[in-house]
């Protein structure tokens, strides 16, 4: 029997042609034609290579995935407090946002960071400030995250020692540190060094924890803020994985095995609103990871070549007009994720286009979670799109947009050359200025926004910092500066510059300088001295 | 003989502070650019004296800051100030970003013409600037 060809409408339509939110045409309707020539090879079974359905056997008939909102922001006692309400509100695991100072790599007391402390995230210069952080919280029992790249090594040599006070060794902490430095350059934007020496320092913290902490990932190779910036879906997973291609090289190039790292690389993906894109998304990387793992950088063990990622529902997403609506906006996002087989997931909260969430809005955004696990029955079976025509082409097609960015990347002379000549930045901002244009010409609609708009909306009571806090976080610094031994601090800072000029692992150093409660940004100031700072050329 | 030909409107888009979120102000820079006008970007981490520097430099008739990080009453007044330091009074001042509605009351009174919150339509920000910025013709 002929199959009908159906990429031409047999009926009267409502748009001229259909496509994902980031461009892709959608076909009137999927049929077997769609489906993949090899689905052995190319869809598998969940928990074996290529993993597109999913990085373990059962998924979350074995376990859910982890419940890990991110929060921090004023003092370390107010994040703190707030580390204790959520894990007493179910949450299974911490995640850390730092302050705008911190992840610039400036203490709270310098210039440029007047009116910037507490604001987004927790302020933690020194020692002190990580002890308090985690009061009350046994690091042996917790996974924790923390959002830094830029300083990850110094924050890392921080949580080390904490879990050191409490009696946990290195080996015994498990967790993730973001430190994707290059998304810093294409998307973030929060460096302290040039490309190539902040690139050592990630490698010496792949090479430190592959010897040190095998229970820590060193690297959350992050999709999530590229999104953000305003790329598509494609451009995501393609940058994406290309930096994490880039960690590995250089890895490899260090001397170190694959299989001795590998296995400890994580990602942190988007969840954004066009549903069935994103779920194409995680199953293409899961899927690309695994091959190029296996072919290209010649893993031998399953865990290097299994991609594990946790997501994030999008911020851009939300609206600050009629909030409400963003629960539901999150719900969708979040479901996605969980189809598309994440491994641990953040909420955002519905008032967060205003500012950061406050207490009521951080737990609708995790019951919305339970939700989803508990009640909607979608975490009984493993990969349930497994096999849908519609949804293994979008995966095929997420996959070829992929390797056509790949290629135009390899022939720029890879990613951090294409950094250098603002190749995905360019991308980016075209992409998100595209989108910008859909919404203003209502090609595309945002609920409450260009469309179904309301004049009489209730304000909506947020969260407010107080301003007194960057002085209570400047006074505690002082205490910090005035009851440390300054000659011990000098030594260290010294030992650390020394080792910076050299080919030197700088963990070691690092973490005797924080011993010693050198700031942090004492720490960045010194390796500056050596390394130089970074300057964009902005593109728009 | 010779008429006075109408300058483009001369734009600086700065984001000040260590706020890295520049989505907004590349889309409005692009925005402004099209719609004709000549757009200095400053690029990221301004301080708010190189801020002020730079539309002071570019002879700019409208500058606009872009802030996600909640420091915006720290960082506006700053670059009010300095710009008023320096004797300039004719400069269209607007903010855009996560601006909680009642900071814009106290923004305003310091002298932002304008701010842009999440979802503003870049049309009405291109209209806004094209109809506020002090007309000025070289002659």
């Amino acid at each position: 029997m002929a199959i009908e060809p159906r990429d031409k409408p047999a009926y009267k339509e409502r748009e001229a042609e259909f496509s994902t939110m980031s461009g892709q045409p959608i076909a009137p309707l999927y049929g077997p034609e769609h489906a993949p020539a090899d689905p052995e090879e190319t869809i598998g079974t969940p928990g074996e290579y290529p993993f597109t359905r999913g990085p373990y056997p059962s998924m979350y008939r074995g376990r859910l995935w982890t419940m890990r909102q991110f929060a921090g922001f004023g003092t370390v006692e107010e994040t703190n407090e707030r580390f204790h309400y959520l894990l007493d509100h179910g949450q299974t695991g911490l995640s850390t946002a730092f302050d705008m100072p911190t992840l610039m790599g400036y203490d709270s007391d310098h210039v440029r960071s007047l009116g910037e402390v507490g604001r987004e995230g927790v302020a933690v210069d020194t020692l002190d400030d990580m002890e308090q952080l985690f009061d009350g919280i046994p690091l042996g029992g917790v996974t924790t995250s923390m959002t830094i790249n830029a300083p990850a090594a110094i924050l890392l040599a921080f949580y080390v020692l904490v879990g050191e006070q409490q009696g946990v060794p290195p080996e015994k902490l498990g967790g993730t540190i973001q430190t994707d430095i290059l998304k810093e350059y294409i998307a973030q934007k929060e460096w302290c060094f040039p490309i190539e020496p902040a690139m050592r320092l990630v490698t010496d913290m792949i090479e430190w924890c592959a010897e040190n902490m095998p229970r820590w990932h060193p690297v959350s190779i992050s999709g999530y803020h590229i999104r953000e910036a305003g790329s598509t879906a494609q451009q995501e997973l393609a940058f994406t994985l290309k930096d994490g291609f880039t960690y590995v090289e250089r890895a490899l190039e260090r001397g170190l095995d694959v299989d001795d790292f590998a296995p400890r690389l994580s990602f942190f993906f988007n969840a954004h609103i066009d549903f069935f894109e994103e779920i194409a998304k995680y199953r293409a990387a899961r899927r690309i990871w695994a091959r190029e793992m296996k072919e290209t950088y010649g893993a031998k063990r399953e865990e290097s070549m299994r991609l594990r990622f946790h997501a994030q529902t999008a911020g851009v997403s939300l609206t600050a007009q009629q909030p409400l609506n963003n629960v539901v906006r999150t719900s969708l996002e979040a479901l996605a994720a969980v189809l598309g087989g994440t491994q641990s997931l953040h909420t955002n909260s519905f008032d967060e286009a205003l500012a950061l969430p406050t207490e009521e809005a951080v737990r609708v955004a995790l019951r919305t979670q339970q939700i989803i696990a508990l009640e909607s029955g979608v975490a009984n079976t493993p990969d349930p799109f497994g096999g849908s025509w519609f949804i293994e082409k979008l995966t095929d097609e997420m996959e070829e947009a992929a390797y056509d960015y790949f290629r135009r990347i390899d022939e720029v002379g890879g990613m951090v050359e294409a950094i250098r000549q603002n190749f995905p930045q360019r991308e980016i901002a075209d992409a998100s200025f595209r989108f910008q244009q859909e919404l203003n010409e209502r090609r595309r609609i945002v609920v409450g926004v260009n469309d179904f708009t309301q004049d009489d909306e209730e304000p909506t009571p947020i969260l407010r910092i107080d301003p007194a806090l960057e002085r209570k976080q400047t006074d505690r610094l002082a205490a910090t500066r005035a009851s440390r031994d300054g000659a011990e601090v000098e030594k260290a800072l010294a030992e650390l510059k020394r080792a910076a000029a050299t080919e030197e692992n700088l963990m070691p150093p690092i973490i005797a300088a924080a011993r010693a409660r050198a700031s942090e940004g004492e720490m960045i100031a010194a390796m500056q001295e050596v390394f130089g700072t970074y300057t964009e050329s902005p593109v728009f | 003989m010779s008429t006075a030909t109408a300058r483009k409107i001369r734009v600086v888009v700065a984001k000040p502070g260590l706020d890295g979120h520049d989505r907004g102000a590349k889309i409005i820079a692009r925005a402004l650019r099209d719609a004709g006008m000549e757009v200095i970007y400053t690029g990221l981490h301004q301080t708010p004296e190189q801020i002020a520097e730079t539309v002071i430099q570019e002879d700019a008739d409208a500058v606009g800051l872009s802030i996600l990080s909640g420091a915006h009453m720290t960082l506006v007044p700053k670059v009010v100030e300095l710009l008023a330091a320096q004797g300039v009074d004719d400069v269209l001042v607007t903010v855009g970003g996560t601006i909680p509605a009642e900071d814009i009351p106290e923004l305003k009174k310091l002298g932002v013409a304008e701010v842009f919150t999440p979802g503003a339509g870049t049309d009405d920000i291109v209209d806004f600037i094209r109809d506020n910025a002090a007309e000025r013709d070289d002659v």
